[in-house]
């Protein structure tokens, strides 16, 4: 008994003392913060690091969770890159003097829209807003040609959403933008007088309407395509986009950082050029169903193409903007 | 007996380390500004937070009435396959919270299997709605139900059965005496289980989210989504602290004794035999079962089914069952050497210490995510060096879960007469030589029961997982979650399947450890 309780001391001391050590002791080891879950991301960051060498150790987790890790981390982050699955992380931890900057051969792969204007976060891909709807209850000639028509009492009931799941965040914040705050406001009091049904998140949305629940849901484009692998072809439900540049249609983007607090800048940037090349690019294209953001890869076949879409830019006082989105979805009583 | 220093310090230590989270939110709420006055007075918190009250009173209620009768018949009767149906009955407490609200969904949405099932009978096209309070208080009470059963149910075990005897020759009958006797003498038990299922129902957010039902989690979790602000997210939190720590002045035993007086050993455990009740109590038993274990079993089997070309090979999931078994196995022996002085000063010092000490449960009506950020700050911040290292890891996994190991262990205290530790002084051992050999096998029936509620819930730890182990340490509870969080369902199944796997077989190992009669 009495080894026994010795034994078990010396493991638990010996654990704790083998911990994350090896940081710094060889050379080129990148640790990636990730907000983007490992079966979508892990396969590329494992290629990088065995075409450049570099030992990547990646950590995955909820995108805001992870954000709140780094700023709980402090000046001892052990993070390198910040790989977050939306933008409004990422414009959180450059407001919060978290990031370092970019330089401009990297910040201009990208259109302007696609990163922070203090060229402190860039983009790597981009993800569609659409409307997913179940094909044996509605025709796609059924569904209008703006999103702002979903408040039409044909459609009550029938309509699911998720308002506190950060891509939305993010489209409501455009819509304000662009439509302005009254009509934005309108759109969302005629969206809950139909009896849209709040989701936890997007996957929970394509489930549903995969089971016929509701017949349509706002949703980022490649969550059918995951359900599409998993059920096969059979699975009733599919992507559907608005006409035109109806604010219906948003790309949110997923982007990259480099953290203040880096040991290793110059390997993180080679990551980061490493996500915005070609090769990565089409990764995004092809395997994931996201937009590629460089001018050379072009998006998957199904998709409309990125020109059509308007997006406006949301980066200025992006945290204001965000924050005057959250009161309003509150003063609406979404949240 | 006075207490030696080997027991007041250590159980001091281990409450200041349990009460770290309170000392991170101290300091985050201390960063807020004025608007945050303004959140926590609007309608809508106010009314989130009585309805999370609601719904904590209302889990406790069914738990207590599940878990009571269940714990009854598994300890006390000649139940056929009673080791069977405890292990069935311990299991629910090994799924994660959101996947059971991902199973009630899809068993009882509006559109899910129990709605297809009887369309062709019922002609039903929705089924009515189970989003809401009624999905978050089914599946709540489902999972935690196994709080109040193995409390209970090591109750049983230590209860000196002479009293509910002398109950028996004076004429009453079984239900009576279960009444009179049983029950009260059963009151620390039910207490402690009770107090861990209402403070489980304020810390959770997996279930309640997938359920759509607005808890105070999710206004904090709101705070750290939406407008990563962690100083509002704090002073929400302390708001679960205070409401805690209110609750905790309730829970008084006062001056009831709970052990044997006079000399003597206690005769062993009389089986009550059933009888004509047999049947009944074996349908009690695997309704709870069904609804408890076959359900999410069997809707993890479904979707593996439906999606059976993208699901996993089990082998991809042992190494990380490797690690949870590891990390799991760690983190109950630490949490239960930290919870026994704690315990034992809580028995042996009366109501009014043992109450300032279980202050420390409050952390645990803290959601997982917030005690994790507290100890990436602490721990980041002032000892880098131990940053994300295992030790770290299982020293969270014990901040979390020491409260849950110390109410069983107290309530077996409490059931020791001191006169057997007074008589090994008087014959000449010394305090600690007391406490190992004569406590401690007294405790057994405690300990069981803390070993198995500890082991269970870090197997489905994930908060803590995500931020704390070293990079690249996988446990079976974050490999379900990276693949459910994107709807892979299929291929969350495998993991799944191990996690109950194991956890089925670890119960058996520990719980069969006090089927023999004492």
């Amino acid at each position: 008994m009495r080894y026994f309780a010795i034994g078990i001391v010396l493991v638990l001391v010996g654990s704790m003392v083998t911990g994350d050590t090896v940081r710094g002791q060889q050379p080129a080891v990148l640790t990636v913060y990730s907000g983007r879950a490992q079966p979508l991301v892990g396969p590329l960051l494992e290629q990088f690091g065995r075409t450049s060498g570099v030992q990547i150790r990646p950590r995955y987790g909820e995108t805001t969770a992870i954000a709140a890790t780094i700023m709980e981390e402090g000046p001892n982050s052990p993070a390198d890159v910040y790989f977050a699955q939306d933008a409004g992380a990422l414009g959180f931890l450059a407001y919060s003097g978290r990031l370092r900057r970019l330089p401009e051969s990297v910040l201009h792969r990208v259109e302007s829209r696609f990163r922070s204007v203090d060229g402190l976060w860039v983009g790597v891909s981009g993800r569609a807003r659409v409307v997913v709807y179940n094909t044996r209850k509605v025709a796609p000639r059924d569904l209008p040609e703006s999103i702002a028509d979903f408040t039409h009492a044909r459609w009550r009931g029938r309509i699911g959403w998720a308002p506190t799941n950060g891509s939305f965040q993010a489209h409501i914040t455009a819509m304000r933008l662009v439509w302005g705050n009254e009509r934005a406001r309108r759109w969302l009091e005629g969206m809950r007088a139909n009896g849209a049904r709040a989701y936890p998140s997007n996957p929970a949305i394509v489930a549903a309407v995969g089971t016929g629940e509701i017949d349509v849901g706002f949703v980022n484009n490649y969550y059918l395509f995951q359900f599409l692998r998993e059920r096969g072809d059979a699975f009733p439900a599919r992507n559907y986009m608005f006409k035109g540049d109806d604010i219906g249609n948003l790309v949110n983007v997923a982007g990259v950082g480099i953290v203040d607090t880096s040991r290793n800048p110059g390997v993180a940037l080679r990551l980061v050029e490493f996500l915005l090349s070609p090769e990565a690019q089409r990764h995004f294209a092809n395997e994931t169903y996201e937009y590629p953001l460089v001018k050379e890869v072009s998006a998957h076949a199904m998709l409309v193409p990125l020109a059509q879409i308007r997006t406006p830019r949301v980066d200025l006082n992006y945290l204001q903007a965000l924050d005057a989105t959250l009161r309003m979805l509150r003063e609406v009583g979404l949240l | 007996m006075p207490l030696p220093a080997l027991v007041v310090v250590p159980a001091l230590v281990v409450c200041a380390a349990v009460l770290l989270p309170v000392f991170y939110l101290a300091v985050r709420a201390a960063g807020a500004d004025e608007g945050v006055l303004a959140l926590l007075g609007a309608a809508r918190t106010v009314r989130v937070l009585l309805d999370t009250i609601v719904l904590a009173a209302a889990v406790t209620i069914g738990c207590v009435l599940i878990a009571v009768p269940l714990a009854w018949l598994t300890a006390r009767t000649d139940l056929p396959g009673a080791r069977i149906w405890t292990v069935l009955a311990a299991l629910p407490l090994a799924v994660p919270s959101y996947i059971g609200g991902f199973v009630m969904a899809t068993v009882f949405g509006p559109v899910g299997l129990v709605q297809r099932l009887l369309e062709p009978v019922t002609g039903l096209s929705r089924l009515p709605e189970i989003y809401g309070f009624t999905g978050a208080w089914l599946t709540l009470t489902l999972i935690a139900y196994p709080y109040v059963f193995l409390s209970v149910r090591a109750g049983l075990r230590g209860l000196d059965p002479s009293l509910e005897e002398a109950s028996r020759s004076l004429g009453e009958g079984e239900w009576t005496t279960f009444r009179r006797v049983t029950l009260p003498l059963l009151r620390p038990w039910i207490q402690a289980g009770a107090l861990l299922v209402a403070l489980y129902v304020l810390s959770d957010f997996g279930a309640v989210s997938i359920m759509r039902f607005d808890s105070f989690t999710t206004a904090i979790y709101l705070q750290y989504q939406g407008a990563f602000n962690r100083s509002y997210a704090a002073v929400l939190s302390l708001v679960l602290v205070a409401l805690a720590a209110l609750l905790l002045l309730t829970d008084w035993t006062g001056r009831a004794r709970f052990h044997r007086l006079g000399a003597g050993a206690s005769k062993p455990v009389r089986m009550v035999p059933l009888r004509r009740w047999t049947g009944a109590a074996l349908t009690v038993c695997a309704l709870v079962a069904l609804f408890a274990v076959a359900l999410p079993v069997g809707v993890i089997i479904y979707w593996l089914m439906i999606g059976v070309r993208e699901a996993e090979p089990v082998a991809r999931a042992l190494a990380p069952a490797a690690r949870s078994l590891y990390a799991s196995a760690l983190g109950t022996i630490v949490a239960l050497v930290a919870a026994l002085p704690v315990a034992v000063l809580s028995a042996r010092r009366g109501a009014r210490v043992g109450g300032i000490l279980r202050l420390m449960y409050v952390s645990y009506a803290l959601p997982g995510l917030v005690i994790a950020l507290s100890l990436v700050f602490f721990a980041a911040r002032y000892a880098p060096a131990v940053y994300q290292s295992l030790g770290l890891l299982v020293f969270a996994y014990a901040v979390h879960f020491v409260p849950q190991a110390v109410g069983p262990l107290r309530s077996s205290l409490l059931q020791i007469s001191p006169s057997q530790e007074e008589a090994a002084r008087t014959l000449g051992r010394t305090a600690p030589e007391v406490i190992w050999s004569v406590t401690l096998p007294l405790v057994r029936p405690g300990m069981i029961a803390a070993a198995a509620l500890v082991f269970l819930t870090i197997m489905k730890e994930l908060p803590a997982t995500l931020l704390l182990s070293p990079t690249g340490f996988d446990t079976l509870a974050t490999s379900i979650w990276s693949y459910a969080s994107e709807g892979r369902f299929a291929r969350a199944a495998s993991p799944a399947l191990l996690l109950l796997a194991i956890s089925s077989l670890s119960m058996w190992l520990l719980l069969g450890q006090d089927q023999e009669r004492r």
